[in-house]
C-alpha cells in the first residue's frame, strides 16, 4: 500500500529541532522568529540611541549601562554578550534560511517564463528581500567597523576615536556626508524588508485570523516606519547640527562628576 | 423583474423586439509556446486569430485555430482541458503572464474573448515549474499534485451503507471554511503563479478541506506532516507574496496556508508523541 497512515508517518529518527528545521515550513518558522529577534533588537537600538538627543553625559551613560546590565548577578559586560550572542545566532540562522529556500526555490523552477510576467500581489518589498537583505547586512558589518570595532580608515573622528566614548564617536561618523547617504541608502532598505518581513511573519508561523489579517499591514507599515524614521533621524539630524561632538572626548565617569 | 417580463407571453398585438444576439468578432494576434515534446526546447509562434467571436471561450478560440491549423495540414496546438466548466482543473494556460489570464476567479475555461479587445496580442505560455514538466505545447504533467494527495488527502470511514445524514454534528461555519477549501480543482495556477515555484496554497486547500471536518480528525496529523514532505520533494517555498490567491480561479485564500503552517508545527510534535507511545 502506497498510502501513508498514522504509523507509518509517525517513525522519526532526528530529534525534534532538526527533524522541524530541516523542512521548509521549519525554516521559515525559524525566519520568522528570529527576524522577529532582529526587528526587537532594531528598536531597542533605536529606541536606546534616541538618548543622544539629550547630549553626551547621558548617551554615554546609556552606553555604560549596557555593559553593567545585571550587574552584580552577572559580572559586568556578560548580559551584554549573552545578547550579543543571541542577535549572532538569529543572525545566522535568518541567512541559512534565506540561502537554503532560495536554493529550493530556483531548483523549483529551472526554466523561467520565456514571456513577460504579470505579477498582481508580489510587490517590490516582497521580491526583493534578498537584495534588501544583504544590502543591510553589507551596512551592518561597515556600522561595526565604524563604531564598535573602530576600524582606522572606516571610523568617524579618525585619530581622536576612542574605545567608550560612544557620544564622541557616533557624532564624529554621522558628521561625514557620505555616511549620511549611507545610512539612508541602508535605512531605507531595512525599512523594505522589515514591511514585509513583519507582515509575513503572522504567515509563517500560522497566526492568522481574519478578524486582524487588515490589521497586520498596518503594523507593518507603523513597525517599519517608527524604526526607519527614528534611525534616519541621527544622521540627519546631525548634519544640521542638532547633535555634535565635543572638541575632544569627554570621558564618562559614573558619578558624574 | 422588468415591464416586459411582466407581460402575459403572447398577448395579440405587443411588439416586442425580437432576440436576434449579434455576436461582435474580434481579431488577435497570438504568440503561442510551441514544443514538440520534453526534450524540445521550444519557441514562440505567431498566429493571426481573425473573426474570433466574442462569446467563445479561450479554449474555443484555441479549436478554432486548430481547426484552421489543420485545414492547412499543419500541427494543431495541445493544451489540457477536459470539463470546460471550471470545475475539473485540466485547463491551464499563462495568458500574458497571468495564470488563467486576465479575469479574477476565472479558469480558462471560463474565460471570455470579450475579456480581449480587438487588434490585441495575446502571449500564451504553458505553466512552469520543474515539477510540472511539459509535454507538449501547452501541455504539462501536473501529477506532482497526485503525489502530495496520495500522500494522505483522504479519510477513513466505513464502507458500507450510506450513513444518516447530519450524523455528525459539524459548525456552520468549519462547514464553509471546509468547503471553501474543497473548491480547489487542483488546476496547479498557485503553482504557476508563484515566484518561487511552490505549491503551499493547493497542499493548504486539500489539507485545510479535511483537517477542518471532524471526519478528518483522525489522520489529522499523519495527513498534514506526510502531504507537507511530499509537497517539497517536489516544489519551492513560500515566501508569502500572495501571487497564488490571485491567480487561483477559486479565489482560495493563502489563510489556508497559514492554518496548514500551523497544523504542520502541531503534527511534528504530536506524530512524535504518538511514536512514543507505540508498544
Ligand atoms: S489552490 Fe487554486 S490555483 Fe491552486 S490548484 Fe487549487 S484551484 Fe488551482
Ligand atoms: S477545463 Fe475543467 S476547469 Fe477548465
Amino acid at each position: 500500500m502506497a498510502a501513508v497512515t498514522a504509523d507509518n508517518a509517525v517513525k522519526r529518527r532526528l530529534p525534534f529541532p532538526i527533524e522541524f528545521y530541516r523542512s521548509a515550513i521549519g525554516k521559515k518558522y525559524v525566519m520568522a522568529a528570529t527576524g522577529m529577534g532582529l526587528v526587537l533588537f532594531a528598536l531597542a537600538h533605536m529606541v536606546g540611541n534616541l538618548k543622544m538627543y539629550l547630549g553626551a553625559a547621558e548617551f554615554d551613560h546609556y552606553a555604560h549601562f549596557l555593559r553593567e546590565l545585571l550587574v552584580p548577578i552577572l559580572p559586568r559586560t556578560v548580559t551584554l554578550w549573552l545578547l550579543r550572542l543571541g542577535l549572532i545566532a538569529c543572525f545566522v540562522l535568518h541567512t541559512h534560511c534565506a540561502y537554503s529556500l532560495t536554493m529550493m526555490n530556483r531548483r523549483a523552477r529551472t526554466v523561467d517564463y520565456q514571456s513577460k510576467r504579470d505579477y498582481l500581489a508580489a510587490n517590490f518589498a516582497s521580491r526583493s528581500m534578498r537584495w534588501t537583505g544583504i544590502i543591510f547586512t553589507l551596512f551592518l558589518f561597515w556600522h561595526l567597523a565604524d563604531l564598535t570595532w573602530g576600524v582606522k580608515g572606516i571610523r568617524g573622528g579618525g585619530d581622536t576615536w576612542k574605545r567608550g566614548f560612544a557620544y564622541y564617536n557616533l557624532t564624529s561618523s554621522l558628521g561625514r556626508p557620505i555616511v549620511a547617504v549611507l545610512y539612508i541608502v541602508a535605512n531605507i532598505a531595512l525599512g523594505v524588508h522589515l514591511f514585509h518581513g513583519a507582515w509575513s511573519f503572522f504567515q509563517s508561523v500560522g497566526w492568522n485570523n481574519p478578524r486582524f489579517n487588515a490589521w497586520r499591514k498596518k503594523f507593518a507599515i507603523g513597525l517599519s516606519a517608527v524604526i526607519v524614521l527614528g534611525n534616519l533621524s541621527f544622521p540627519i539630524l546631525r548634519q544640521f547640527g542638532v547633535t555634535k561632538p565635543s572638541k575632544a572626548p569627554i570621558e564618562y565617569t559614573p558619578n558624574g562628576s | 423583474m422588468t415591464a416586459t417580463m411582466n407581460r402575459p407571453l403572447g398577448e395579440p398585438g405587443a411588439s416586442r423586439p425580437k432576440p436576434v444576439h449579434v455576436s461582435k468578432t474580434i481579431n488577435l494576434t497570438l504568440k503561442v509556446w510551441r514544443q514538440k515534446g520534453p526534450k524540445d526546447t521550444g519557441r514562440f509562434e505567431t498566429y493571426k486569430a481573425e473573426g474570433i467571436s466574442e462569446d467563445m471561450s479561450f479554449l474555443e478560440m484555441l479549436d478554432v485555430i486548430n481547426e484552421r491549423l489543420l485545414a492547412e495540414n499543419k500541427e494543431p496546438i495541445t493544451f489540457d482541458h477536459d470539463c470546460r466548466e471550471g470545475i475539473c482543473g485540466s485547463c491551464s494556460l499563462m495568458i500574458n503572464g497571468i495564470p488563467h489570464g486576465p479575469e479574477t476567479a476565472t479558469a480558462t475555461c471560463q474565460l471570455h474573448m470579450r475579456k480581449f479587445h480587438d487588434g490585441q496580442e495575446v502571449v500564451v505560455e504553458p505553466f512552469r515549474a520543474t515539477s510540472f514538466p511539459i509535454v507538449k505545447d501547452l501541455m504539462v504533467d501536473r501529477s506532482a499534485f497526485d503525489r502530495i494527495v496520495e500522500a494522505g488527502g483522504y479519510i477513513t470511514v466505513f464502507p458500507g451503507s450510506a450513513p444518516d445524514a447530519n450524523l455528525i454534528p459539524v459548525p456552520k461555519p468549519v462547514a464553509d471554511a471546509a468547503f471553501i477549501a474543497a473548491a480547489c480543482i487542483g488546476c496547479g495556477a498557485c503553482v504557476a503563479a508563484c515566484p518561487n515555484g511552490a505549491a503551499n496554497l493547493f497542499t493548504a486547500a486539500k489539507i485545510g478541506h479535511m483537517n477542518l471536518l471532524p471526519q478528518g480528525q483522525a489522520e489529522r496529523y499523519a495527513r498534514t506532516e506526510a502531504m507537507v514532505d511530499t509537497m517539497e520533494k517536489f516544489f519551492g517555498s513560500c515566501t508569502n507574496h500572495g501571487e497564488c490567491q490571485e491567480a487561483c480561479p477559486k479565489e482560495i485564500s493563502i489563510d489556508y496556508i497559514a492554518l496548514m503552517n500551523k497544523d504542520y508545527l502541531r503534527s511534528k510534535l504530536k506524530n512524535r508523541r504518538y511514536l512514543s507511545r507505540k508498544p
